[in-house]
């Protein structure tokens, strides 16, 4: 179970895939809560933006254990991936080269000049890129 | 073994040769014991690929001349003189003397296969049917020829293209299309001609797409043309929709040119922006298409890259979807290798042997990579050696062509700025008439440019919505600016300001059809929008075959006529007279983009609101359960 994020600068999502396609709405509530943890470590870092952290909410919900990974680009676009607990076998590495594929794509997307920041991404290199990803990790 | 009767000679046929010749005419003669068909006789000597010159002979050695038909003995001796013609012997009496393979004729293996009658036949899936089976014969034929030719020396250049398929099946690349379409486009018709004209009613996106490819050729020979177009696609694969044909590579590299006159630079992405709205796809495909083509995703078309996307853009006006991954007939390395070398085949043919090894170096690798995707470094690498014989190649050319150095000249301006290159596409478009009337017809086509909206083609709409949103355009313009994130300003202002300078092209071709348009269609409907440009586009492709439509025939006036008319006016002229409507024009685009600009920040809050009722009740309900459980 995992779900993928991108959030732009005013935090309204512009790309959102979840591997089961139910309690999807849960995991965008879960996003967005974890916006605000988000927020505060960027303050926190100061000059440092572009970082990988790491964000555990085991306790947000007592019935379901899942980790909360984030990610922040030097534009300020939000990466935000929810992992299930269950997934011991995901290591911090492979978190942080998820992420790099992500920015990568990303960064791709943006070079494509039909494609304003901003917009809904509906690039299908990306979407192809995101499912093989998720399904490494299911 | 039966005899012939041309002046007595006796002419040993094998027990192979004696029921082949006996099957091909009893075919091409539904009555024994009488003459051959003359017509069926033609359509099965041209099906054997020589030349008419060479096929002349034949018909005067053995004898048909003379006695005014084909019998048995001048058909079998006709067809004996073939096979030697097809292994390189002169065309003479004692060559066929010899033991002598039989005769191969192209469309005969395989008539049951390929009949071009039915559209379904073009849309690719047959095709590769075809494609191995004639390209197997054709192995097999230069295989017996090979054999031959060590024996007696090549005739001539005539008899050199039944030798040099040779070439073509070991690198069929569209390069060796070019030179056999060149070399045999003079002795037959216009295959794709007579194909569009009987396949009019069966759809226009097969028929355009086929009537696009073709050269325009003189004299449509309707039997002949059939069969030619067999084996040119059999052994070219012409109608493979994702390969570039040599014209459709002229236009694109001179569209290219007006953009970059370099051919080895880029096309920015914002140029190339402007240039492929213009063809009025909606912009989540233009998005696609961009994605496909720009392979190594700098954000920049080089020219194969450019090829690829114009190539994809013209694909999808004619129908055909857009595939997911980029076929290997238009990846960059394949391009690049056959990306020039038709703009040399009219000088030498010794530049061939030398870009022949290393497009087959490059196609080798692209197979290779793309089995092993992403791997960008590969990619890169491969740029760099195609870029090389680029170069080679262009030096080359850039001799013999005559039109880039107009373009050249008109487009030295545009290398400095966007508004000034926008300007100046006009300028070579009505050059580009005086020069050659295709390209004058094709030019027409891109310059077209719709406004930015990337929901709808606001010129139909325009009218109505600006009616209704009349009073807040002004609101909406100062409330829209701040959402368009900080990270990237230039963005946005370029946009805006690319608006204007594109909405000036308008004016000179999309207005008076638009105008035509907006008078009929006085409805809200965006979907009508979007018709009456796309036919426009297409139709100028097809009206070199002579298609006919009444509701775009007053655009292609009006857009024939301005050509016409530019030449002879002086710039400054123009500009006086179409100020007014420039303006009127922009205002009425920025007023529509920013009216849809509202709907569409306004649909997204609505969007927004209603997630946050969902997860709001979603929590309720939640809450709910588990008191209703107890």
């Amino acid at each position: 179970l995992s779900q993928c994020d991108s959030l732009c600068p005013q935090n309204y999502p512009l790309y959102i895939r979840s591997v089961p396609t139910e309690n999807e709405l849960k995991f965008h509530y879960t996003v967005h809560t974890s916006l605000d943890v988000v927020d505060e470590k960027i303050s926190a870092m100061g000059k440092a933006l572009v970082d990988q952290r790491e964000l555990y909410l085991g306790l947000l919900y007592p019935t379901e254990d899942y980790k909360v990974y984030g990610y922040v680009t030097n534009s300020k676009v939000k990466f935000v991936m929810v992992v299930d607990s269950s997934n011991t076998a995901l290591r911090d590495n492979e978190i942080r080269s998820m992420f790099r594929k992500l920015h990568n794509s990303y960064t791709d997307i943006m070079c494509n000049p039909f494609y304003n920041p901003g917009d809904r991404i509906h690039s299908r290199a990306f979407d192809t890129m995101v499912n093989s990803m998720m399904m490494q990790v299911c | 073994a039966a005899a012939a009767g041309t002046g007595g000679l006796l002419l040993p046929l094998s027990e192979t040769e004696q029921q082949r010749y006996s099957e091909l005419f009893s075919r091409c003669c539904p009555l024994p014991e009488a003459a051959a068909g003359g017509s069926s006789v033609g359509e099965l000597f041209r099906a054997s690929q020589l030349p008419p010159d060479t096929l002349h002979q034949i018909t005067e050695v053995c004898g048909a001349k003379r006695v005014g038909y084909f019998g048995p003995a001048q058909f079998y001796i006709a067809l004996k003189l073939i096979a030697a013609a097809q292994s390189g012997f002169p065309v003479r009496i004692e060559s066929i003397k010899n033991e002598l393979p039989l005769p191969r004729f192209m469309a005969l293996k395989n008539d049951t296969e390929v009949r071009y009658g039915t559209p379904a036949e073009f849309h690719g899936v047959k095709f590769q049917v075809p494609h191995a089976s004639l390209e197997k014969n054709s192995y097999k034929r230069t295989d017996e020829g090979d054999k031959q030719e060590p024996k007696s020396p090549p005739m001539s250049p005539i008899c050199s293209p039944p030798a040099s398929p040779s070439t073509y099946q070991r690198i069929p690349l569209s390069y060796g299309y070019g030179k056999a379409r060149s070399g045999l486009e003079q002795q037959h018709g216009a295959p794709y001609e007579v194909r569009h004209s009987t396949h009019q009613q069966d759809g226009p996106s097969s028929g355009n797409y086929g009537a696009k490819s073709a050269p325009t050729c003189s004299t449509p020979n309707r039997s002949l043309s059939v069969e030619r177009e067999q084996q040119d696609s059999s052994t070219q694969y012409a109608d493979d929709p994702w390969r570039i044909t040599e014209e459709q590579r002229d236009y694109y590299i001179n569209q290219f040119r007006s953009l970059q006159p370099d051919l080895n630079a880029f096309i920015s992405g914002s140029v190339a922006k402007n240039f492929f709205t213009k063809s009025k796809l909606p912009i989540p495909e233009l998005s696609h298409i961009w994605e496909l083509s720009d392979v190594d995703c700098d954000g920049a078309l080089t020219l194969p890259e450019f090829c690829a996307a114009f190539h994809l853009v013209v694909a999808r006006k004619n129908g055909y979807q857009l595939p997911e991954t980029l076929p290997e007939t238009l990846l960059p390395e394949y391009l690049q290798a056959a990306c020039l070398k038709p703009m040399c085949d009219c000088a030498l043919f010794d530049s061939y042997s030398e870009p022949l090894p290393s497009s087959q170096q490059t196609r080798d690798f692209s197979r290779a990579e793309k089995s092993s995707a992403e791997e960008v470094p590969d990619n890169s690498v491969l740029l760099q050696d195609g870029k090389k014989d680029d170069k080679q190649a262009l030096k080359v050319s850039t001799t013999l062509k005559t039109i880039p150095k107009e373009f050249q000249h008109l487009t030295v301006k545009a290398a400095a700025q966007e508004p000034n290159a926008l300007r100046a596409r006009p300028r070579s478009r009505s050059y580009s008439s005086t020069s050659i009337e295709d390209a004058m017809k094709k030019g027409e086509e891109p310059p077209t440019p719709p406004p930015r909206p990337q929901k709808s083609h606001s010129r139909a709409s325009s009218l109505d919505l600006n009616k209704i949103f009349q009073q807040n355009t002004q609101a909406v313009r100062s409330g829209w600016l701040p959402p368009p994130p900080p990270a990237l300003p230039p963005r946005p202002s370029v946009s805006q300001t690319e608006q204007p300078s594109e909405v000036e092209l308008h004016p000179q071709m999309n207005r008076p059809p638009s105008q035509a348009e907006e008078n009929s269609s006085a409805k809200k409907e965006v979907v009508l929008a979007q018709p009456p440009s796309k036919p426009a586009r297409r139709k100028l492709r097809t009206e070199a075959q002579g298609l006919e439509t009444p509701e775009l025939s007053p655009a292609i006036n009006v857009t024939s006529a301005l050509p016409a008319v530019k030449p002879h006016l002086p710039v400054q002229k123009q500009s006086s007279r179409q100020k007014r409507a420039i303006q009127t024009a922009i205002r009425k685009n920025k007023e529509a983009n920013a009216v849809l600009a509202r709907l569409n920040s306004e649909l997204q809050q609505q969007l927004k609101e209603v997630h946050k009722e969902r997860i709001a009740l979603e929590t309720q309900l939640e809450q709910l359960r588990p008191v209703t459980v107890l």
